[in-house]
């Protein structure tokens, strides 16, 4: 295995986005348990796994909510635990629960993302103008976001992660709770947005979308990384090659439940 | 199958509920600490009855005759006293109206809604004579002890008052909702509650200043005029006074006008509560279109950011803004001494330091406390790419920023006419605004900006550690002030609690 901090080990040629290795965290029992995971730049990454498999803690950790018990975490060849600052900045965050003040409108919350992003105003306020078109956000840009649905909030939250132009995009359950139209919207603006060279790592629930959006499925399990690749490649690993992502899937989580 | 819709049943339904409420309160969640909270509250209790011995020791020992004088006297405390059951009850009949909670279940149950909220303002006034009788239990019982049984008829009187409250409160804020509707009700209703129970204790304050010199605090209800003015002793008027003071007659009088006002109310409100409670629950948040935009995006540091969108926020929420500047209604009586003894050149001013550095301490904690903890975006703040560190500094900065704003033109204002207690002041504001920035930083726990008035639950301790800090700072400035040296003893004492809050504040994990 190489050092993950080395700058550019590669996939089909790209550099390491991601990196953890021997990542742990314990509550009451492990929740991940020595993780060593790696996504490429430019990558759509999805994380797929049961309820309680320990995705939104590995994502915790790897964006500084949460301390690991052992491990490391190493974000485009920068140590993530020893220097969080560096990484914090070319990292966005995006949890299941839009987190948005009420009180500002759209453009006051991503003027003020900029801000503690240090992203020049000029930039940052042709990037917030762009991204309010992208997200069809623009009818609502100077209300106050507390008479927003949850779609909405989701939208402004998801403008923010993006705001700062970050290298790398994590979301959680990004789509939770999104009509079809938002989550449409939503869908298209990650996909641009690893067209465009960033790289998107994100838990789902709902397997068509990890199906149609991802470059690479990770599927964890009990804290531990149990398959990865491509769709194709986690079929032929379930020897099932005409099956939906679903059911491949179900025979990935029920493997190390019958090997226990 | 149980009689499930009968009013007892509701009865018993609710005070299972509102126990549990207070038991979680008391113990922040933790029921194994019940035994230690009950040895607390007897503590407490005692340390209350000592505290009415000091008060009113001295009026039992003489005995109280039932003169106009006296009546004038009790009379005015109860009014007083009044004033916090009618805030208190508001408050609870305004959170009846729109806390969500069970309502969703019970109205679309087939009980009928008039017999939910016969029982919901039942339980709203019992819960206020309760807590009423709790607070005046120990001044009742010093009072029967050394003056005789009579006293006792006093929990009947504050049971009385909890019932008038009630139906006051449920009367009033109906009435608000009718005129202003359900919109704006909230607000102006919990407004109109902080105000009224402020009133409480700018009337104390008033009592203080306006005794300035005396020995007692209750020389502005003894002054000539006011008992030449006032009604005969025979007047209606002085029922609850008399009653007090043990006339059985007045008793049964005024316990039989209170439940006849509240059974009125319970008869009358009802039924339309169920209907307000519904049209609460349609109220949408309206559009608000902001301005400033058109100014485009400003340069700013991220400990500015974060400092502008504190006072952003708490300048945009009306609601937030009345909770934590209704402090200031508090400074309006030495505002008042203030301006009437500005050529006196009196040294009344001294009676200011204090309760400018109270006020300071008490908003510093609220303003903290929802800076600190009441963070709606703290994933946001949390994965910005700058130190935890520097992050609380801002904050920090942002809660010093608001208490100088607030306090500044008062400080100014008492520097022209007294220099001394000006600067002792102006140092007081902010060591006792810190010192509570202090105790909130070391007993933060995230929290919604929302769940504002009830942080107080999440942590007894930093309550009680916050309003000691605020009052041993007030102390210290008091006397520093008055040019004692005893005030470094105080500042030692309000240091070692401050040292005390940080060695049992829970340890910081991530």
């Amino acid at each position: 295995m190489h050092s993950p901090f080395s700058a550019a080990t590669s996939h089909h040629n790209r550099p390491i986005a991601l990196a953890t290795r021997g990542l742990s965290k314990s509550f009451d029992r492990p929740a991940v348990d020595a993780l060593d995971l790696t996504v490429f730049g430019g990558e759509f990454y999805a994380l797929v796994g049961p309820n309680g498999a320990g995705k939104t803690t590995t994502l915790r950790m790897v964006v500084g909510l949460l301390r690991p018990d052992a491990g490391s975490i190493c974000i485009d060849g920068i140590d993530a635990l020893a220097d969080p600052v560096a990484a914090k900045q070319i990292t966005a965050w995006l949890s299941d629960e839009p987190m948005i003040y009420d009180k500002l409108t759209p453009f006051e919350y991503l003027e003020f993302v900029a801000g503690l992003w240090r992203i020049d105003a000029r930039v940052a306020e042709a990037r917030a103008r762009e991204l309010i078109g992208w997200l069809g956000l623009e009818p609502h840009a100077h209300e106050r976001c507390e008479g927003f649905s949850r779609g909405m909030k989701q939208k402004v939250a998801l403008a923010g992660a993006l705001v700062h132009d970050p290298k790398l995009i994590i979301l959680d359950e990004p789509l939770t709770g999104l009509d079809a139209g938002s989550a449409r919207q939503v869908k298209n603006v990650l996909r641009e947005r690893a067209e465009a060279g960033g790289t998107v790592i994100m838990t789902t629930h709902i397997l068509e979308v990890a199906e149609r959006m991802a470059d690479r499925i990770g599927v964890i399990a009990h804290g531990k990384l149990i398959a990865e690749g491509t769709l194709d490649e986690l079929r032929r690993r379930t020897g099932k090659s005409a099956t939906s992502l679903e059911d491949t899937f179900l025979t990935l989580v029920a493997e190390p439940v019958a090997a226990a | 199958m149980s009689q499930t819709a009968s009013l007892a049943w509701l009865a018993a339904h609710e005070f299972r509920l509102g126990w549990r409420d207070w038991v979680a309160m008391m113990t922040a969640g933790h029921r194994r600490r019940l035994r230690n909270v009950a040895i607390a509250l007897i503590i407490f209790a005692g340390f209350m009855h000592l505290l009415a011995y000091s008060m009113v020791g001295r009026y039992a020992h003489a005995g109280v005759v039932p003169d106009k004088a006296t009546l004038v006297v009790v009379t005015g405390t109860m009014l007083l006293s009044w004033s916090l059951l009618l805030s208190q009850a508001m408050e609870s009949v305004t959170r009846a109206f729109y806390s969500r909670s069970d309502l969703d279940l019970i109205l679309t149950s087939p009980i009928s809604p008039r017999r939910i909220f016969t029982v919901r303002i039942g339980r709203i006034a019992v819960t206020v004579a309760v807590m009423a009788m709790l607070l005046a239990a120990p001044f009742i019982d010093v009072m029967a002890f050394f003056d005789g049984a009579r006293w006792l008829a006093g929990y009947g009187v504050v049971a009385a008052m909890g019932a008038v409250a009630a139906a006051l409160a449920v009367a009033l804020t109906v009435a608000l909702f009718r005129t202003i509707g359900a919109k704006r009700t909230r607000l102006i209703a919990q407004i109109v509650a902080a105000v009224i129970g402020a009133a409480f204790v700018i009337g104390l304050q008033v009592a203080a200043i306006l005794s300035y010199g005396s020995l007692s605090r209750f020389a502005p209800l003894q002054s000539e005029w006011l008992i030449a003015h006032a009604p005969d002793v025979g007047s209606a008027v002085w029922w609850p006074a008399r009653a007090v003071l043990g006339d059985p007659a007045a008793l049964v009088l005024v316990a039989a006008i209170s439940l006849t006002l509240l059974g009125s109310a319970m008869l009358i409100f009802s039924a339309r509560f169920g209907d307000h409670v519904v049209a609460a629950a349609g109220v949408s948040q309206s559009v608000v279109r902001q301005r400033r935009w058109a100014q485009g995006f400003r340069r700013r540091s991220p400990s500015r950011a974060l400092r502008h969108k504190e006072w952003a926020l708490l300048a945009r929420d009306p609601w937030l803004m009345s909770q934590t500047l209704m402090q200031i209604l508090y400074l309006l009586p030495p505002a008042l001494l203030l301006w009437r003894s500005f050529h006196s050149g009196t040294g009344a001013f001294v009676v200011l330091v204090p309760v400018i550095v109270m006020a300071a301490g008490q908003l510093g904690g609220g303003l903290a406390w929802l800076t600190i903890s009441g963070e709606d975006a703290p994933d946001l703040v949390a994965t910005a790419p700058i130190t935890a560190r520097r992050i609380l500094w801002a904050k920090i900065e942002a809660v010093m920023g608001a208490i100088v704003f607030v306090f500044a033109p008062l400080i100014v204002a008492l520097a022209f006419a007294a220099p001394w207690p000006a600067i002792v002041a102006g140092a007081g504001v902010l060591i006792g605004a810190a010192a509570a920035t202090f105790v909130q930083l070391c007993f933060r726990s995230q929290a919604r900006r929302s769940q504002f008035r009830r942080r107080q639950v999440s942590s007894r301790i930093a309550t009680f550690a916050e309003a000691f800090s605020s009052i041993s700072w007030a102390g210290t400035s008091a006397l520093a002030a008055a040019g004692t040296w005893l005030a470094a003893f105080s500042a030692v004492i309000a240091l070692g609690i401050l040292l005390g809050v940080c060695l049992i504040s829970p340890p910081r994990t991530s």
